[in-house]
């Protein structure tokens, strides 16, 4: 047992020139940032050939890495733990501490790599047109290429110190982007509220990462030689370190604030939406594969840690679920009263980021990450589908009931492509988000997480409503607005600024070019067949990405092994030796128990969870360590799946038929008409069934349930959490409207919201009397810096 | 060992008054004239500390460039010399409440710490080498950063101040 | 002689900067508080770097001796540039920031 552990364990696995390289994915668009930059405005193009070649690079290695990887996974024996590719060199030294810089490449972080970068190619592409004639043509690009950048080195990311890099690289980045007309001021705006809200939800990242930093260094320099920022380290010191509950806790929490703010889960998502305030590809970009799959994707990395941290699967509900149930729930009412057509996307973004999450939390891992890979397609292929709109046929409007309609007769393509993403983002059979949001619902429910299963059906159920709903505005019925023809000023003067390709204004809608149409038919292909790189339905060989992706929850028994085969970078720091754990007893719960026995630990387990259970991520292993946790996949039923695809069809249905009836009807064309007749000529009984839909959707859904819970849920939004956002963006702010009332002014007017405006108002009106606002804050700060040493010291004695 | 509580004594009360006479005197130019008996007594409790190279430095930089540089500022920034009222804010009796709250916790946390903890008697003044091998060694990074931050103060205090 | 000697003198101009900090109304003389404040931390570190026996305390007084400068530079080309632009440096009248 014990021969047959260590042999599986030092089986030699493959690796190639790719997998060893991979760090210089993010370093060749970092390096186009700076040429772009440098010299990009004296290039033929502007230097946005740069940014398109440079990502075209980082596609090529990425997609190289991911071969070589899936040759190593298919080289390696069964139930043996396949190492990561990990390098790292000292980045900097301070008194003592070591920061590494390098590269973890497994199948997670190559997933998301090819992702990222195949999806910043495309929209660099599509820039190429979008952004035509553009005042800041070079800046765009070099920002977007910096973008990908901080992206793509958070993936390689090897430790915290170089994944914040990248957190905060994406950070910056975002606030230029969206910014990118700060001209008007609602952009500028929008770009500041996007930095504040994820820098509040940034302070977590830091904190988190000190906490396990202090925690974790310890044992990881004794078991592992490697410090408390490295990724693996960090991992395997929560499932094996016995970490304390207070500290691991403390730690998890801390970054899913983080993950909260970049990923826009429900109290930080209101940034998300006015995000759009940017050009279209970079919400394209920024909602489908970068920055807002930043804060999942980190959960996903240190999955250990918020498993042990959240204590997943160990209770039936967790801060994870929770955060993204509601937001499922709380995006998906909020896209049904919005009427730019990006805003429906940017909700749609919101809430299928909170299935992502909810999976996490409830620990449908691989799902969840299917879940990015495949939402990164369709998503991207819509929101360059409602560029190409507003591009080629609306003027450069997003308002789909003012300026849209009608447009499948003009743009055929754009149409095609945007009917298979709704498909795909609904959840309907053969596309790819079946694939991946039902293995979450599924998943959720097979966890015992049975409430947010409801949740995810509730949530697939408004999917398809508010999508079939934008789809109806913007390609049925007959064109209004900008797309029939009729030209309006206030909208062509505000972006006359910035577009000077406004030539074509008076030629109507017509389909876009072939820059934008070929994005958008590539990606539309992907949203069709992305979902069958892990079609669990068609039985385990078909589960590739299971098999490439998800870590194996083996227990290694070999610590040395580690550091022996392609990890020849992992000692930074001290090099000292890591203990071989090879020692007498045999490891009772180790992988090579289960190898002759079960096969894969991961498929058998699919069939009983009780056989071949790994102990990851329930206890401690007493010899060798875990790095990733045993998860189980629930067995999958046709007639589970034909339920949520019923739910969906259900729900795009009842939304067609009601969209027919609110918006032709009320324009009084033709549809409205033959309608009436008809109902005249069925009959009375039918009519009043009619109108009965008509007043059960209008009056009683709309005005009755959906209308309040949207407007109270918008107004929330707008109110509330803005304004909490806006307090803790601008701190002083909050306190000098605070202090004002309650100290200066003694308002018991309590129910006053705490926006600015108000403050503003009264300070003014009051200004005489009250002075000295700012050494007030300072007592405040000092009083209470005063209280909270006391409250230490009182704790700790 | 007795000379040295002796001088301790006597600098740290000159410290205190001086510290005392710089948040109540009416005067802004007397303030500063005071700060100056501050941080020379700083100084002095420095070389009391051993810290010989960060005594040096303490006078040139404090008492040499930045207390010149107070003084300039009061210059250019006010019309008068003199005494002057409301140098005050109109709250500044919150500010009582906060720092005795804020002494009594520190002397707490202190006291119940340290105690009657001696500093080794034995040590001998901190070389110059020594600190410099730590600045161009471990410390390097602040020390670069550092170096960035005065960059940008310097920048920043031309762009702020230039008249346009 | 005691720790908590240097300790106490440390809290005892601490405090009165903070004093300074929130009772001053002239800007110049609140820039003037916040340097008892950083010196009073200063002797905290060199008091520890001799109780300790390492010198990482030292290179931190310099540090912060060098970042006191720096500040004390650009607040008083703050100061100078709202005296020029409200003739006044009074703290209480600079209540544009309030929300």
């Amino acid at each position: 047992m014990f021969a047959e552990a260590s042999t599986v364990a030092h089986e030699a696995l493959s690796s190639g020139w790719f997998l060893e390289h991979a760090f210089l994915i993010p370093i060749i668009p970092a390096v186009a940032f700076a040429l772009i930059i440098f010299f990009g405005k004296k290039l033929p193009m502007k230097g946005s050939e740069l940014g398109v070649l440079s990502m075209i690079g980082s596609l090529v290695f990425a997609v190289g890495a991911a071969l070589q990887w899936i040759h190593r996974v298919n080289g390696a024996g069964e139930g043996q733990f396949i190492d990561p590719v990990i390098r790292s060199w000292t980045w900097w030294n301070s008194g003592g501490f070591h920061f590494g810089i390098g590269q973890h490449i497994d199948g997670l972080s190559l997933t998301i790599l090819v992702v990222v970068a195949f999806i910043s190619s495309l929209v660099q592409i599509y820039s190429l047109e979008y952004l035509r004639g553009d005042r800041r043509y070079t800046h765009f690009f070099a920002s977007l290429t910096l973008f990908s950048a901080g992206m793509l080195n958070m993936v390689v990311a090897e430790n915290m110190i170089q994944l914040i890099l990248g957190w905060e690289i994406m950070g910056l980045c975002s606030f230029m982007l969206i910014g990118h007309w700060w001209e008007e001021g609602a952009n500028s705006r929008a770009a500041l509220k996007a930095f504040f809200t994820t820098r509040t939800g940034d302070i977590g990242l830091l904190v988190g990462t000190s906490v396990l930093f202090f925690s974790a260094n310890s044992w990881t320099q004794e078991h592992l030689g490697v410090s408390g920022f490295s990724i693996r380290g960090l991992s395997a010191w929560a499932l094996t370190g016995n970490p304390g509950h207070a500290a691991i806790t403390v730690g998890a929490v801390a970054l899913f604030i983080a993950c909260i703010g970049k990923s826009g889960q429900f109290p930080l998502h209101t940034w998300l939406p006015d995000a759009m305030a940017g050009p279209t590809p970079v919400s394209s970009l920024l909602h489908s594969s970068t920055m807002v799959v930043a804060g999942v994707f980190l959960v996903a990395r240190l999955y250990p840690v918020f498993f042990k941290g959240m204590n997943i699967l160990g209770s039936g509900v967790n801060l994870i679920t929770v955060i993204g149930g509601i937001t499922i729930v709380v995006a998906a009412a909020l896209a049904f009263v919005q009427t730019d057509i990006k805003k429906v996307l940017a909700y749609s973004t919101v809430s299928q980021l909170g299935y992502m999450m909810m999976g996490l939390g409830a620990g449908a891992w691989m799902p969840a990450v299917f879940h990015i890979f495949t939402h990164a397609f369709f998503k991207a292929c819509l929101f360059l589908a409602a560029g190409s709109i507003s591009h080629s046929a609306s003027h450069h409007s997003f308002e789909m009931k003012k300026d849209m309609g009608g447009l499948r007769k003009f743009m055929p393509i754009t149409f095609t492509t945007w009917i298979i993403s709704t498909l795909a983002l609904c959840g309907v059979f053969p596309f790819a988000g079946f694939f991946s949001k039902d293995e979450i619902i599924d998943n959720v429910g097979h966890n015992g997480y049975t409430v947010f299963m409801v949740v995810g059906l509730v949530g697939a159920f408004m999917t398809a409503a508010y999508m079939t709903r934008a789809t109806y505005l913007t390609f049925f019925g007959e064109p209004r607005g900008a797309s029939a023809g009729e030209s309006h000023d206030d909208h062509g003067d505000a972006h006359a600024t910035h577009d000077t390709h406004d030539a074509h204004a008076n030629h109507g809608p017509h389909e876009s070019n072939l820059l934008i149409t070929v994005p958008l038919m590539i990606l539309a292909t992907l949203a069709l067949g992305a979902g069958l790189f892990n079609a669990t339905p068609f039985g385990e060989s078909w589960e590739r990405m299971t098999k490439w992706v998800e870590p194996r929850s083996v227990v290694v028994a070999d610590m040395a092994h580690a550091s022996v085969g392609e990890t020849r970078g992992v000692r930074t720091g001290d090099t000292v030796a890591p203990p071989v754990m090879m020692s007498s007893t045999p490891t009772a719960t180790a992988s090579g128990e289960e190898t002759p026995v079960g096969g894969e630990a991961l498929t058998t387990a699919r069939e009983s969870s009780a056989h071949a259970e790994s102990v990851c991520g329930t206890s401690a292993p007493e010899m060798g360590t875990c790095y990733a946790p045993q998860l189980h996949h629930a067995p999958f039923k046709w007639p589970k799946a034909a339920m949520s695809v019923v739910i969906v069809l259900l729900g795009m249905l009842i939304s067609w038929l009601i969209s027919v009836q609110m918006y032709t009807k009320k324009a009084g064309f033709f549809v409205g008409l033959t309608s009436r007749n008809k109902l005249l000529a069925l009959g009375y009984g039918f009519l009043v069934n009619k109108y009965y839909l008509d007043h059960l959707y209008e009056k009683v859904i709309v005005h009755g349930i959906a209308h309040p819970i949207a407007k109270a849920a918008y107004w929330v939004n707008q109110n509330i959490l803005d304004g909490i956002i806006n307090g803790v963006g601008l701190v002083t702010r909050r306190v000098a409207g605070w202090v004002y009332r309650n100290v200066d002014q003694r308002v018991v007017d309590g129910a006053v919201n705490g926006s600015g405006a108000v403050a503003r108002g009264t300070g003014n009106a009051l200004r005489p009397v009250q002075s000295g606002k700012v050494s007030q804050y300072g007592a405040l700060l000092f009083a209470a810096a005063a209280v909270a040493g006391l409250v230490l010291i009182i704790v700790n004695t | 060992m007795v000379a040295q509580n002796i001088a301790f004594g006597i600098i740290a009360a000159i410290m205190v008054v001086g510290a005392l006479r710089v948040v109540t005197v009416n005067n802004v130019v007397h303030a500063a004239l005071w700060l100056v008996l501050v941080l020379a007594g700083a100084a002095a409790q420095y070389i009391l500390l051993t810290a010989e190279f960060v005594a040096v430095t303490q006078v040139l930089v404090y008492i040499g460039a930045v207390m010149v540089l107070f003084l300039f500022g009061t210059m250019l920034t006010r019309a008068q010399l003199g005494r002057e009222k409301k140098l005050n804010n109109s709250t500044w009796y919150l500010g009582i409440p906060t720092s005795l709250l804020l002494l009594g916790v520190m002397i707490l946390a202190l006291t119940s710490s340290f105690g009657n903890e001696k500093l080794p008697t034995d040590s001998e003044i901190v070389s110059t080498q020594a600190i410099s091998d730590q600045i161009f060694g471990p410390y390097l990074l602040p020390f670069w950063a550092l170096s960035f931050v005065l960059l940008v103060a310097v920048i920043g205090a031309i762009v702020l101040a230039r008249k346009d | 002689m005691l720790v908590n000697q240097f300790l106490i003198l440390a809290a005892v101009l601490f405090c009165i900067g903070v004093y300074g900090v929130i009772a001053r109304r002239n800007a110049v003389m609140v820039l003037m508080s916040i340097e008892l404040i950083l010196n009073s931390v200063n002797i905290n570190f060199l008091a520890f770097a001799l109780r300790n026996g390492s010198i990482d305390g030292h290179v931190f007084a310099l540090y912060i001796i060098a970042i006191a400068a720096a500040e004390v530079g650009v607040g008083l080309a703050l100061v100078l540039l709202v005296y020029r632009n409200r003739k006044s440096i009074a703290l209480d009248e600079l209540s544009e920031m309030k929300g």
